[in-house]
């Protein structure tokens, strides 16, 4: 049987604020242990939440964005169960009204079509605090420092088919939130995580399989594995004659398998109910049309403006504005060096290999957009070829200075000194008198040959253009 | 000097007539003395309150004093105190020493008002006799074997006794109201978001609201102007200007418009209480007031509706005390569901455990549509009822409570009898309004209280026209016999 696979993605997103969603202390990462909370991350007795507004204009950028709708009215709600690093007992999260709902986000994918993905929601809410279970003789430690730092989780719509489409819609997602300046997306450090619903059902089939919820996936890696693996858990399951159960999994990245945490029948009731601590929140049409004005450029945008204002192809602008801070790279060098495409080719070619290679991201690159705009420069005044150009840039990756330096320092300055070129190809014609016989007799050919050995001798540093010149006037 | 109303006492200091040091010995040393029959108090702190006593002498000498500057008062158990253990008349607490001010101490203290110490109450200010205290039972001092009320018992009782002159209170269904009126004095709740509730350990969030309590309308005015205001640590309080309760006490009252509501005086009620209140309407009517009958139709609903708000929101306010982070901890857990089970089962009371219950069940899936959203709906009707009364009277008038105060122990075997001791007072908390009870006599020589109720934000009118009752009587003034 031909089995089709149904995926949504709940993400939670960290938002990049200073202070916490209902405190004033610092959401900054890595402090020591319970340092960064204070009474009402604490729970203390007496003590109550007051909304962070700059939460709220987050989530109203974040909605803007995919094109959602932005509640006029929305609703903090408590989810209660009992966890140790859970302070109060409950979480303050949304649940029948959320901040923002209905939006849609467009995904490229592997064979250049688009798809639609919707968003079913997103909504703000608290992180809980970290159990540590090492180090503590057997007993577990917490630390509620990342207690109360703010999160909008957004929930999809189940219209993702391959694990291929989840990790593109996170790919995109990830970027959205970096691009709107609404949360760092380091996954590393917890930022941006999702959970996958996964089901399968037989091809045609228009009701959904049961699902499984695959729980805090934190690299785009293990979300293609961990979904990869469930399907076809339940594929095998369904194929031996069994039936899927409704439960909570866990993906065990070490290895690389899922496995069942809770049941649908052990599921919590977290009794939600409207938190009396908070009073609703109200957004009105003018508030979220300063919050338009301070929105960035998004992808998309971008991306048109890439093609038409620089005549790039699709497949370039989308490459280039994949992040915002690749966008503005290359955006950089292209001002600064006046040539387009030759940027466009450097930055997605040379560059975006050399920061693959060494798993850097664009922000640390040893070759900065001035570098790589003077280098630029370089080849279009003829002083470098591009083929030297890449010795060039291979040196100041190395840290061996700026290009007109490097190209001093190497004696890497292309020869376009007529006189100098002439001699040498005299020099080879000379030597190969036969070939250019066949040249001249219509063997074209040869042409590159000859080309070539002027290249060779002279170190690279002839300028081609000039020796092709000289070979035409050679030859009529 | 405990025969002095706060505002004697506070003229007194200003005049140099005695220190606040003098008066703050004098307040502990009566707690000395009656409080081992009372057990109003938690926790004395007598070493703290002489040190801001010799501050507020400070002041006074520098004549920088404000009205409350050195004159001792009591905070109920249920407001958080840097410094002084507070409990919530809890064993879940009984060790808590708080790290931070709640925002109503923090004025008082800013005020230069002496916190003589911490008052006995229900626990977790869920009762409406004080019998559920994990100190014991608070005494009536008008009748050693009999209830102050509560939840805010031991600050009514203190008060009454005159160990102090004034107490804070909290009142989510009538725990300021209904003690004051059995044990005659006088409290206000004011209108919800008035008060700040930072730092006052959450029964119900959506219902609690700290007043002041005194021994007359005039000194609880005092107490209100301390108290009163916006705090951007409470998201419910209200941005809304604070006016000076004492400027009006002495507005004449005549043309005012008092709505007696039919529901207030029907079955259930006292005949001898029934009488009182009719006496004090007549009181009003010689000064002046209108009557007029009105009806609030779905009163009946108040109780049922009460008891589900409540306990939903007590539920989960209450989760916080795990055992893991502070508060009670079970010994020897055998892990961590043993250690909830054990340290929530072990440190809590009976009563606050039925409620978690009831609120927990009111909350759960399949049930909160028919209990806690309908009691959501039901709670507008019965703000609708008297948004529709204030369209014709000023103020709302009736029993404060059903009966005086009853014997220890008489209804705590049965919830349901205890539940209607609140029936009058818990609707304004439904509500958000501001309501009062004022003493209005003696049944079988124990106090009788009248409830005002007002619109929102309307204080003043109600201490004004408490005030002028006052005026006319001197129910205010007795003092129980054995305490004078």
């Amino acid at each position: 049987m031909q089995w089709e696979t149904v995926i949504g993605l709940e993400i939670h997103t960290q938002l990049a604020t200073r202070s916490k969603i209902f405190s004033a202390a610092s959401t900054a990462y890595g402090a020591e242990a319970n340092t960064q909370a204070c009474a009402v991350d604490l729970g203390l007795p007496g003590v109550l939440p007051v909304l962070n507004a700059e939460v709220v204009t987050m989530a109203i950028k974040f909605g803007l964005a995919i094109d959602a709708t932005v509640a006029p009215l929305s609703v903090f709600a408590r989810k209660n169960y009992f966890y140790p690093d859970l302070p109060k007992g409950y979480q303050i999260s949304q649940m029948e009204l959320p901040i923002v709902e209905h939006g849609k986000l467009e995904i490229s994918l592997e064979d250049g079509t688009k798809k639609v993905i919707g968003v079913t929601r997103a909504h703000l809410e608290e992180d809980a605090g970290k159990s540590l279970h090492e180090d503590f003789q057997g007993m577990t430690g917490i630390d509620l420092n990342r207690a109360g730092t703010p999160l909008l989780e957004i929930v999809s719509e189940p219209d993702m088919r391959s694990a291929k489409e989840a990790v593109a819609y996170m790919k995109k997602m990830h970027s959205l939130v970096r691009y709107l300046g609404i949360s760092d997306g380091n996954m590393q450090e917890g930022s941006f995580r999702c959970d996958a619903n996964v089901s399968v059902r037989p091809k045609g089939q228009k009701e959904f399989g049961t699902r499984a919820e695959l729980k805090n996936i934190n690299s785009f890696r293990f979300v293609e594995r961990a979904i990869n693996i469930e399907v076809e858990r339940q594929i095998d399951i369904l194929e031996a004659g069994g039936k899927v159960v409704q439960e909570t999994r866990l993906y065990d990245a070490n290895k690389d398998e899922t496995r069942s945490m809770r049941s649908k029948e052990e599921a919590m009731d977290y009794r939600y109910f409207p938190d009396p601590d908070l009073l609703p929140v109200e957004i009105t049409a003018e508030q979220i049309e300063t919050v338009r004005q301070t929105l960035p450029e998004l992808p998309e945008a971008k991306k048109t403006r890439f093609i038409s204002d620089y005549q790039l192809s699709e497949y370039d602008a989308d490459i280039l504005t994949n992040s915002r801070e690749l966008a503005d790279y290359f955006e950089d060098v292209a001002r600064q060096s006046g040539e387009t495409k030759l940027s466009a080719n450097w930055v997605i070619g040379e560059l975006s290999a050399m920061l693959n290679k060494e798993g850097k991201d664009i922000s640390v690159s040893p070759v900065s957009a001035d570098m790589l705009a003077g280098m630029l420069i370089r080849i279009k005044d003829n002083t470098i070829s591009g083929k030297i150009a890449k010795e060039v840039f291979e040196a100041m990756w190395q840290g061996e200075g700026d290009a007109d330096t490097i190209i001093d320092n190497k004696g890497l300055r292309q020869i376009s000194d007529t006189g100098a070129i002439e001699k040498v190809l005299d020099e080879i014609i000379a030597a190969n008198p036969q070939q250019f016989d066949q040249l001249k007799g219509g063997k074209d050919k040869l042409m590159g040959f000859f080309v070539g050995q002027v290249m060779k001798a002279m170190g690279g540093k002839a300028n081609p253009a000039q020796v092709n010149e000289l070979m035409k006037k050679k030859l009529a | 000097m405990h025969t002095k109303s706060l505002a004697e006492l506070a003229e007194g200091l200003r005049n140099k007539d005695f220190s606040s040091e003098e008066l703050t010995r004098s307040s502990l040393a009566r707690i000395k003395q009656y409080d081992i029959q009372l057990n109003s108090f938690i926790t004395v702190a007598e070493a703290p309150a002489l040190a801001q006593a010799r501050q507020a002498d400070a002041q006074l000498a520098s004549g920088k004093a404000g009205p409350l500057t050195g004159i001792p008062i009591a905070q109920k158990d249920i407001f958080c105190t840097e410094g002084v253990r507070t409990s919530c008349a809890s064993k879940m607490l009984d060790n808590f020493i708080s790290p931070y001010n709640a925002t109503v101490v923090q004025k008082y203290n800013d005020a230069g008002a002496v916190m003589i110490g911490k008052t006995n109450m229900d626990e977790f200010a869920m009762g409406s006799s004080n019998e559920t205290s994990f100190y014991g039972a608070v005494k009536n001092p008008w009748d050693l074997e009999a209830v102050p009320g509560g939840s805010s018992g031991g600050s009514a009782a203190c008060v009454a006794a005159r160990l102090v002159p004034a107490a804070t209170g909290t009142d989510t269904g009538g725990s300021i109201r209904q003690p004051a009126a059995l044990c005659g004095i006088t409290g206000i709740k004011p209108t919800y978001g008035r008060v700040s509730r930072y730092g006052m350990i959450a029964f119900a969030s959506s219902l609690d609201q700290a007043g002041a309590m005194a021994g007359s309308a005039e000194d609880t005015a005092m107490m209100l102007n301390a108290m009163a205001g916006f705090d951007p640590k409470d998201s419910t309080s209200i941005e809304k200007d604070v006016p000076d309760y004492t400027a009006s006490l002495n507005n004449d009252i005549k043309g005012l418009k008092i709505g007696l509501p039919k529901e207030y005086f029907g079955e259930g009620l006292d005949a001898d209480v029934a009488a009182k209140i009719e006496q004090a309407i007549e009181e009003y009517k010689k000064l002046g007031a209108e009557i007029v009958e009105i009806s609030l139709p779905n009163s009946s609903l108040s109780v049922p509706v009460y008891y589900v708000v409540a306990p939903a929101e007590c539920s989960t306010n209450l989760s916080r005390f795990d055992g893991v982070r502070y508060g009670y901890r079970c010994e020897d857990p055998e892990d961590l569901e043993d250690l909830y089970k054990r340290s929530r089962g072990e440190g809590f009371g009976a009563e606050v455990k039925r409620r978690i219950m009831i609120g927990t069940y009111a909350l759960s899936a399949g049930y909160y549509d028919a209990y806690y959203l309908k009691a959501q709906k039901l709670r507008r009707l019965i703000s609708e009822d008297f948004k529709q009364a204030f369209e014709k009277v000023d103020v709302i008038m009736g029993p404060t409570a059903p009966s005086t105060a009853f014997k220890i122990g008489e209804k705590s075997d049965d919830p349901i009898t205890m539940y209607l001791s609140d029936i009058y007072t818990i609707a304004t908390n439904l509500a958000g309004l501001p309501g009062m009870s004022v003493p209005a006599g003696f049944s079988n020589s124990l106090p009788v209280g009248l409830q005002i109720i007002g619109n929102y934000f309307d204080e003043a009118r109600l201490l004004n026209v408490a005030h002028q009752y006052q005026n006319v009587t001197d129910w205010h003034r007795q003092i129980p016999k054995g305490f004078e």
